[in-house]
């Protein structure tokens, strides 16, 4: 076959080029954060904003919105959205303190029941759009409220307060909330270990390719003999179990929980997840994006308490940021759609 | 007519969706190198009549058979491995992502062992672009440029390769053209041809009889859900299959009464009739 040999000596030329280069989201997202990285370490070196403390302030914060962000990525990517979260997360943490700190159950008692709480809102998110048709954004809208209320309706009747105090056992509080070196908390560890998995679950597991799928074309994804609605419903409990991982981890590094639903975390989520370079309509993405995404972020919102700046413009800059991302993830996709007939030319 | 028995047949196949009936006694069958042209406009029960033969629907009465076997789908995923592949408008695939991964959506390549399998990206474009290079598109050398890049037609053959590659025996293509320049078309068309030379059984749908007559060797037309016309290659006129569209009617008959309608009174079309 000469046509196959031809092929395979033009694959790899074509592998590196800065045309291709261009073309992964995680370029741009990364070169965002190496923007924004380098603007505060001007401005915050005085202020130690490179020193160990200053780093693991913005990489603890990245952490406890990176462990959702890649989830609700994957949500984005498939074509779907959570703001549950915003509700799972205290919910979470009150299960735990209540189970654990109210009645002196065992640690283990504690993450059984928050993870397993956060698997049914979970599910039956996913149930509710895979059976419904409605948009996700109503569905877990109304999860978000309904969640936030039963929270705080169960903390009263059961304990008469909405923050509860958590004593950790030695070896939980090291694993899920304590300070390690350089100041950085475990979930920072966990973010990294859930991006590693995450990682490889999307671009080298041929579950990554069901998911692009889902969110490229559902109906030609089922077709395909995808099972469409339990990967969504799978999707859509990986992301709340993902913020119940957050919320533990809070909880334990805090010793107390309270039912404040966290409406910023949903908006930092999208955030992060957008300036990550996942498409809003679905169907591409990348978890590396998602990752410097989240760092970005974080590093405008803690970093510009080390610059002589008001730490109101934060809120600014991040709007900016957003608005540049998104602009530049549309011409992306015009670009991604166009590459082939630009590239035959050369 | 060949004494083999056909790849796929329909016997006498009702589908009803509660109580209003979709398909009434429809009977059809496919033999090996044939394509089947399924005429019909908007409405006429097309749809469903592909998702009962792709197994996404199940026949509420009436027969289906393979190599003259009785058979009945659980689901598309099990149609599919009975060898019926359907390739839609946009051929299913997905514009974001890359030749090589739209190819083997569902049916991903892996090396390594669980559970650390991972989707084998090189063998994947290496197969892809093979395949759809035998098609005749020389085009796609890249089994890394997205799909989103390709044309109309381009993505159209990607599909039907790739149904080819994965053993299909029946081949259902859903108004492959519909959305297609001539040209574009025309190459879709070509690729029917090498399909049909390769041996399979296609049934081609569409609303677009200059396309059906290109290709076609067998002609059903659909009209209300039935089956109003069946006849072979030749036996009836470019003019005729499209009165038989319109709803069994001749539209110059049409024509002519309402004008003659209008010439009685002042200039006036006739009332709606119900």
């Amino acid at each position: 076959m000469t046509d196959s040999s031809a092929s395979k000596s033009a694959s790899p030329a074509s592998g590196f080029s800065i045309g291709s280069l261009f073309r992964r989201p995680e370029v741009g997202a990364f070169m965002g954060m190496a923007l924004v990285f380098i603007f505060f370490a001007y401005f915050g070196y005085d202020r130690n904003f490179l020193s160990p403390f200053g780093t693991s302030s913005w990489v603890n914060a990245a952490s406890t919105v990176g462990i959702i962000a890649i989830p609700i990525g994957f949500l984005m990517i498939a074509g779907e959205l959570d703001i549950s979260i915003g509700a799972v997360v205290p919910a979470a943490k009150m299960t735990m303190a209540i189970t654990c700190g109210y009645y002196g159950m065992p640690f283990i008692a504690g993450l059984f029941f928050a993870f397993g709480l956060a698997a049914v809102i979970g599910w039956v998110n996913g149930m509710l759009v895979t059976r419904t048709n409605v948009p996700s954004l109503i569905v877990t809208l109304a999860t978000l409220f309904a969640v936030a209320g039963l929270t705080l309706f169960l903390s009263l009747f059961l304990t008469d307060t909405t923050s509860q105090a958590l004593v950790s056992p030695a070896w939980a509080k090291w694993m899920f909330g304590d300070y390690h070196v350089w100041g950085f908390q475990s979930s920072v560890f966990w973010w990294l270990g859930l991006a590693a998995v995450l990682y490889f679950v999307l671009h080298l597991s041929p579950w990554g390719n069901w998911i692009f799928a889902l969110g490229g074309d559902k109906e030609s994804a089922r077709n395909a003999g995808i099972p469409t609605d339990k990967l969504k419903i799978a999707l859509f409990m990986l992301a709340s179990m993902a913020a119940a991982l957050s919320g533990v981890c809070e909880t334990v590094l805090s010793n107390s929980a309270t039912t404040t639903t966290n409406f910023a975390l949903i908006f930092n989520c999208i955030i992060a997840v957008v300036v990550g370079g996942v498409l809003l309509t679905g169907g591409f993405g990348t978890v590396a994006g998602v990752f410097f995404g989240t760092a970005t972020l974080a590093i405008v919102q803690q970093g510009i308490g080390y610059t002589p700046f008001d730490r109101n413009l934060s809120s600014l800059i991040i709007g900016v940021m957003l608005l540049i991302a998104v602009l530049m993830n549309d011409t992306f996709r015009k670009m991604a759609t166009s590459m082939s007939t630009t590239k035959k030319g050369k | 007519m060949s004494d083999k028995t056909p790849v796929i047949e329909m016997r006498a196949v009702d589908k009803s969706f509660g109580p209003i009936d979709v398909l009434h006694e429809i009977s059809l069958k496919v033999h090996e190198g044939e394509v089947l042209c399924l005429l019909g406009d908007n409405g006429a029960g097309k749809s469903t009549l592909i998702k009962t033969l792709s197994g996404v629907h199940q026949p509420t009465r009436g027969q289906m058979l393979m190599d003259g076997k009785e058979v009945s789908f659980s689901g598309p995923r099990d149609a599919q491995g009975m060898g019926i592949a359907t390739v839609h408008q946009f051929g299913g695939t997905y514009p974001l992502m890359s030749v090589g991964r739209n190819f083997f959506v569902g049916a991903e390549p892996t090396k390594g062992f669980w559970p650390f399998k991972i989707f084998d990206r090189e063998k994947a474009n290496q197969i892809a672009v093979e395949a759809v290079q035998n098609f005749g598109i020389t085009r796609i050398t890249d089994g890394d440029r997205l799909v989103g890049g390709l044309s109309g037609g381009e993505r159209q053959s990607l599909a039907i390769a790739r149904a080819v590659h994965f053993g299909a025996r029946v081949l259902i293509l859903d108004e492959p053209t519909a959305a297609l320049g001539v040209k574009q078309a025309a190459h879709v068309l070509r690729i029917v041809n090498e399909a049909k030379r390769r041996g399979l059984a296609v049934i081609f749908i569409t609303h677009q009889v200059m396309h059906a007559m290109a290709v076609g060797d067998h002609f059903a037309v659909l009209i209300r859900g039935a089956i109003a016309a069946d006849f072979r290659r030749g036996a009836k006129s470019r003019e005729e299959i499209a009165d038989l569209m319109a709803g069994g009617e001749s539209m110059a008959d049409l024509e002519a009464s309402i004008e003659g309608f209008m010439e009685t009174h002042d200039g006036h079309p006739p009332a709606p009739q119900h």
